[in-house]
């Protein structure tokens, strides 16, 4: 592995093409054809994974959006066809929009923090000598808490009569309000969020720091004297493929599972405290009863997410090296 | 969880075993101690006779029950008893058809019924615009005002009964080294029971029980806006303390005896007893001396048990014998001792009285005198569509109002104007 693997770009992003070779017919594999005799095998052996996407996913969606476009009785008694009347409510209201923009801010804060700390610890950590293991293990161990108990612990530390958090904003001269204050609760949403995302980065960063050859890195010294040159023109090229894949697991990270997070935040009654999109399709949904109106909420979560994913294969991933 | 599963087993091991008995399902939101003395009602009532077997099971909270009973009838899995918290009411009395009403139910199943056993305060809530009990309360509260002893003895000034009251001795209160007031859930006791304690109209169509189609929210009469801008006005000369919209938040400073008063709910007095480390009373929730016929009861508060349709008529008669078993005195006194949520029959009432309890208690008799407090034209109830998403409107402009980003009319304006919007679309559900 000297200079050429390195240079191999997939001009339309490696996950397409390899789509694409799976599926073209003109360039067939023959070890492959012979595996499986009969047609019919391969599919039985995919089918309980298809069983899955089917029920939990396609079957919910369509339902999803067949339910946005009526205001329906929770018991399912009576309905009125309202078109895209949940739609344009949804769009048109200032509260939803207010929420949409907190979370698309805190989805670039997350990810932002959680990413860029959870490097420079791995990148810390990949030159710690002795007592490596402790240090590592110490890091990766807030992974092994719950959402939830995130948040518990998080509240702790935020509570706004005996949190140790409070007393010290109020040292530096701030009346830290957990809770009332909108700024204060993002602060705490975003900070617990970040610190139960660390240890995940920093678990992949690190294993794909450790994979970095070591006789890459030797012929960089050699190259460079500066360790942030060397950084940046070897190692960080070495770890986009990691960085790509963990840039679209915290953003999904942020978008959905900081859910028990803000539940546990804003003790289950948001006030005017900010909260993401997906949580108020909870709140409408589940608290609120309306069906209709959170399935419309959902369908445009949906929509958004995809794009999002579309965009990033199709502009990120372009500049990822697979080595 | 394995508790539960285990006494499910055992019941239902019992009940095969035994002879053929009817089973039947209460789903409920209640936790802590309130959800273990539902186990003991239930088996206190299979123990009671030999035909039916309650199972209870808790579903979390008041949402999460109702939620998870909307979903379960969705798919025909409904249990036969659901519980239903005051604000979800409209929801599932507007949804003709998912329940039996509880009158029809007991009558049906030939037992007697009389409506005016109940004490005055619960006997609408739940009930249709004729009166008729659609839904059977259960764990009734009412919204009372606890305060800390010694705080008042240290001010020398007595507890207030009305605003004006709290006006004159909360300064005193305050100068002692308290803050006078806190309070719990707003919408609750400043929005929905002002409504009741000043006989003020809460919405369009009789408070919302003669018509779903049309029904408004009144909030932004001169009165109720009078009430914010004082709370606020306190709160900015540090006379009442605003800690959000989160129950605990707010009681906590009295619990650690910062403030001097609370207003919380008359079923936080077991839970009190153990938390505080001091000598508490309560009095009712204040109302407005200059509001012509004020000082009407409170609003129920709490929640209903509601029998489910789509049962078999055996089952039926069972959830209809454990409702007349509920309402016995002996069953509501043993419920009100143990919870300190109020009885809800005259008789039960009379029944903890002779018994001495409120001698050794006072504080437990508190509640149910504000329930029995002379009725007005708009104390009965109110009963708006989407309700929980209106309080949580109004508990967001609540915020924004303490913090000052918005100001109390304002803020009002808001609720009453996305409160509308919302029972427009509640309309709709039943189209």
């Amino acid at each position: 592995m000297t200079d050429s693997p390195l240079r191999t770009t997939l001009p339309n992003g490696a996950l397409l093409s390899r789509l694409r070779a799976w599926y073209s017919a003109d360039t067939p594999n023959p070890a492959k054809r012979v595996q499986f005799d009969r047609p019919l095998t391969p599919w039985l052996f995919l089918l309980p994974q298809l069983a899955v996407v089917v029920i939990f996913f396609y079957w919910p969606s369509v339902q999803a959006v067949t339910s946005s476009f009526y205001i329906e009785d929770p018991f399912g008694f009576g309905s009125t066809f309202v078109g895209t009347e949940n739609y344009t409510d949804a769009l048109t209201s200032s509260q939803y929009a207010s929420t949409a923009m907190f979370t698309a801010f805190f989805c670039v804060m997350v990810t932002g923090l959680s990413l860029g700390i959870g490097l420079l610890l791995a990148v810390k950590a990949d030159k710690v000598i002795r007592g490596a293991a402790t240090y590592k293990t110490l890091l990766i161990s807030v992974y092994a808490i719950a959402p939830p108990v995130a948040g518990l612990i998080g509240m702790m530390f935020f509570d706004m009569h005996i949190g140790p958090l409070t007393d010290l904003a109020a040292f530096f001269g701030h009346d830290l309000r957990v809770g009332i204050n909108y700024w204060d609760t993002a602060f705490a949403l975003i900070t617990i969020s970040v610190w139960k995302q660390i240890p995940y980065n920093f678990i992949f960063f690190l294993s794909g720091l450790q994979s970095v050859p070591v006789s890459v890195r030797e012929a960089a010294l050699i190259d460079a004297q500066s360790g942030w040159r060397r950084f940046c023109d070897v190692t960080l090229p070495l770890l986009a493929p990691t960085a790509f894949f963990l840039l679209v697991i915290n953003i999904t990270y942020a978008m959905f599972d900081t859910f028990p997070i803000i539940d546990v935040v804003v003790k289950d009654k948001p006030a005017n405290n900010p909260i993401t999109l997906v949580y108020k399709v909870y709140l409408d949904g589940f608290k609120g009863n309306d069906i209709g109106g959170s399935s419309a909420q959902s369908v445009i979560l949906m929509v958004v997410v995809a794009a999002l994913t579309v965009l990033q294969f199709r502009f990120l991933e372009r500049r990822v090296h697979y080595g | 969880m394995m508790k539960t599963a285990a006494t499910t087993i055992a019941l239902t091991l019992t009940a095969s075993s035994v002879m053929a008995q009817t089973n039947i399902s209460w789903w409920h939101g209640m936790g802590g101690r309130n959800g273990e003395v539902i186990n003991e009602i239930s088996q206190m009532f299979n123990e009671a006779q030999s035909e039916c077997v309650l199972t209870p099971v808790s579903r979390g909270t008041y949402e999460e029950a109702l939620s998870s009973g909307i979903a379960a009838f969705r798919s025909g899995e409904q249990p036969n008893i659901l519980q239903v918290f005051d604000a979800g009411a409209a929801t599932i009395i507007a949804a003709k058809g998912a329940t039996i009403p509880a009158e029809d139910l007991i009558t049906g199943a030939g037992e007697e019924f009389n409506r005016d056993a109940f004490i005055a305060g619960v006997r609408n809530f739940y009930a249709d615009s004729d009166g008729k009990f659609v839904g059977m309360p259960f764990n009734s509260s009412a919204p009372i005002m606890y305060y800390n002893t010694e705080a008042f003895e240290k001010a020398g000034v007595a507890p207030p009964k009305t605003w004006e009251e709290f006006e004159a001795i909360a300064p005193a209160l305050k100068e002692a080294g308290y803050t006078p007031m806190t309070a719990s859930q707003l919408t609750w006791m400043m929005v929905e029971n002002f409504k009741s304690r000043n006989n003020q109209q809460f919405a369009t169509n009789n408070n919302g029980y003669d018509a779903i189609e049309g029904t408004e929210i009144i909030v932004t009469d001169e009165n109720q806006v009078m009430m914010f801008e004082k709370l606020k006005d306190w709160a900015d000369k540090g006379l009442f303390g605003f800690y959000g919209a989160g129950w605990a938040d707010n009681l906590k400073p009295f619990e650690e005896g910062q403030s001097a008063m609370w207003i919380g709910s008359s079923g936080s007095f077991g839970g009190l007893q153990k938390s505080t480390g001091f000598e508490f009373s309560a009095v009712p929730m204040p109302y407005w001396d200059a509001i012509e016929g004020a000082g009407t009861q409170s609003f129920i508060g709490g929640a209903a048990l509601f029998a489910m349709s789509g049962k078999s008529e055996e089952e039926n008669t069972c959830t209809a014998q454990f409702f007349t078993f509920l309402t016995s005195p002996e069953t509501q006194v043993f419920y009100h001792k143990a919870t300190g949520y109020v009885p809800i029959t005259e008789a039960a009432y009379e029944l903890a009285k002779s018994q001495g309890y409120y001698d050794e208690q006072p504080v437990a008799e508190v509640g149910i005198q504000q329930l029995m407090l002379k009725g007005g034209e708009w104390s009965k109830g109110y009963r708006m569509g989407f309700y929980p998403q209106i309080r949580t409107v109004m508990e967001r402009e609540f915020n924004r109002i303490f913090s000052g980003e918005v100001s109390v009319k304002d803020g009002f304006q808001i609720i009453e104007d996305e409160g509308n919007q919302l029972l427009a679309r509640f309309a709709k559900t039943s189209g």
